[in-house]
């Protein structure tokens, strides 16, 4: 029938336009859902989603020790060469020479955050950290070296 | 015949009691310009100063209108909305009008200057046209016609002239086919939203503002008419939102499709008359809307609770009247942020195959209403 389907389009059309209005209206009258960020007053309590993604770092433990063991897989998962592994061979006590990381370069300037280096490494040596506020005067400043300074690989990671 | 029929109106229905109210003032003014000048100066003064509270309250209205749509847009999208200009944000509105103030009104080389630089002033001209015969309290109101209504659906098909020109005049393909889907919008909702002010006028008998509000003093007509009323108050709500060109149909301005329609071309204080005459033009409807199914300025009553009753009289019926009209702005400024913009299409079947036949139907029931005092 012509006219019943008609009828019931127009209260189908109606019930649903209800529907979205019920929620706009619930959004409207319960603010705290609201997930804005005031920014730079709440610089201290800024809470981020766990899913964003500032730049790649490097966990030290306390000892001064990380886990990467220089095998260059994040490297070679970079898509635009952010990261490049530069080795050096260690002398274990028993005389033999063990490949090491001597510096682990990151390319800040280049990095588009895609999280292919932190999936490819076999070690969980990196990391993606949450911060954000990247601004330099001087774009050398964006090339960093992820290894502290006399730092070596921890007991145990192969 | 401007201030003058404030006191003319028959308003034996209350005995509201004596407290500060616009009646007592509008009055006064009018004993004093009469004691001091002869009649005929006393009226220009009194037309100069309806005037100048005209372009005051659009200035306000602008200003309180922007604000509260973007608080209401932010606080449905779940975001905070202004809150960096002033206190809580208050100050946001003013700061853009400066800036629109100070801003280069350009006029492109194509384009045709006359009615390029005319046409957000019609724009204007017809939305202080409608301000005339709106009831804003008890007894105070610019021109108390007879054909009040009449002249409110008339005037304001004058809306599309200067949305037509501006996007003809501009000389840009966007504004004029923004203008040319808001000149088919607008001719067809005007329909549907004549023939659901029809209804209300089918009950009360009489073209004028204060017939109809005075009318509704034992109830206001969406109470008082049953389901033919409720049918035309929503039929009433969908086609002004049309009219005034606003989400969910948008499709003169469009963002997304036509960057900005019909006013692509324009900027600074032209734009601003543009964007103000649309906050005016959803007051207007708004405060007509209120006007013929909530009663206007009428407090809220029911049946014999003298108590209740006598505590809503206490109420100013200025505060009754502009309560209604942001109730209704809220709802129209809900279903924006709401709903989705309508096809071209969509939005041509819904008011043909729809809204008219279920209006007309609907004035047919209302008719039946009437004549057999089936309402209360």
């Amino acid at each position: 029938m012509f006219i019943v389907k008609y009828i019931k389009d127009v209260f189908g059309g109606l019930k649903s336009l209800l529907i979205g209005m019920r929620r706009t209206g619930y959004y409207f009258t319960h603010h705290k859902e609201i997930i804005t960020e005031q920014y730079p007053d709440n610089r201290d309590t800024l809470v981020l989603a766990d899913r964003f993604k500032g730049e790649v770092v490097m966990p030290h433990d306390e000892n001064n020790e990380h886990r990467c063991t220089g095998c260059t897989a994040c490297e070679l998962a970079c898509p635009n060469a952010t990261l490049k592994v530069v080795t050096k061979f260690d002398i274990t006590p028993e005389g033999k020479k063990k490949k090491a990381i001597d510096k682990l370069v990151y390319h800040l300037e280049l990095c588009t955050m895609c999280n292919l280096c932190i999936v490819a490494c076999p070690s969980d040596a990196i990391v993606m950290a949450q911060t954000f506020e990247h601004s330099v005067f001087n774009r050398a400043d964006l090339t960093k070296i992820l290894n502290n300074p006399g730092s070596k690989i921890m007991d145990g990671v192969e | 015949m401007l201030l003058t029929s404030a006191f003319l109106i028959p308003c034996s229905l209350f005995k509201l009691q004596k407290m500060w109210s616009l009646t007592d003032i509008s009055s006064a003014i009018h004993n004093w310009l009469n004691q001091t000048f002869n009649p005929t100066w006393a009226l220009i003064i009194e037309m100069v100063i309806a005037g100048i509270a005209v372009i005051g309250l659009f200035a306000v209205l602008g200003l309180v209108l922007v604000l509260m749509e973007r608080r209401v847009a932010a606080w449905m999208q779940i975001r905070l909305g202004p809150n960096r200009v002033g206190p809580f944000g208050l100050m946001q509105s003013m700061a853009d009008t400066l800036k629109l103030l100070v801003k280069e009104g350009m006029t492109p080389d194509g384009a045709d200057k006359f009615l390029f630089n005319l046409a957000p002033f019609i724009a204007m001209m017809v939305a202080m046209l409608l301000m005339a015969p709106i009831a804003f309290a008890k007894g105070f109101q610019l021109w108390d016609m007879n054909i009040g209504v009449l002249y409110i659906s008339a005037v304001s098909s004058i809306m599309v002239i200067s949305i037509l020109m501006a996007g003809w005049a501009s000389n840009n393909k966007y504004s004029l086919m923004g203008a040319m889907r808001s000149g088919a919008q607008i001719v067809s909702y005007e329909l549907s939203a004549g023939l659901s002010i029809l209804t209300i006028v089918v009950l009360t008998g009489s073209l004028n503002i204060t017939d109809i509000i005075n009318a509704q003093a034992d109830g206001w007509w969406v109470f008082k008419g049953h389901i033919p009323v409720i049918i035309s108050f929503v039929i009433f709500i969908i086609a002004v939102t049309a009219e005034t060109n606003r989400a969910p149909f948008d499709l003169a301005e469009a963002e997304s499709e036509l960057t900005a329609g019909f006013h692509t071309e324009y900027s600074g204080m032209k734009f601003a008359l543009f964007f103000l005459a649309e906050y005016i033009n959803v007051f207007i409807v708004c405060a007509i809307g209120a006007t013929l199914f909530l009663g206007g300025w009428m407090p809220f009553h029911i049946g014999h609770w003298e108590a209740f009753n006598h505590a809503m009289d206490y109420i100013p019926s200025s505060v009754w009247f502009f309560g209604k009209t942001f109730f209704l702005i809220f709802v129209i400024m809900w279903f924006r942020w709401t709903f989705p913009r309508l096809r071209i299409d969509q939005l041509l079947n819904l008011e043909w195959k729809y809204l008219l036949p279920i209006s007309m139907f609907n004035l047919l029931l209302a008719t039946a209403v009437a004549i057999l005092g089936w309402h209360f």
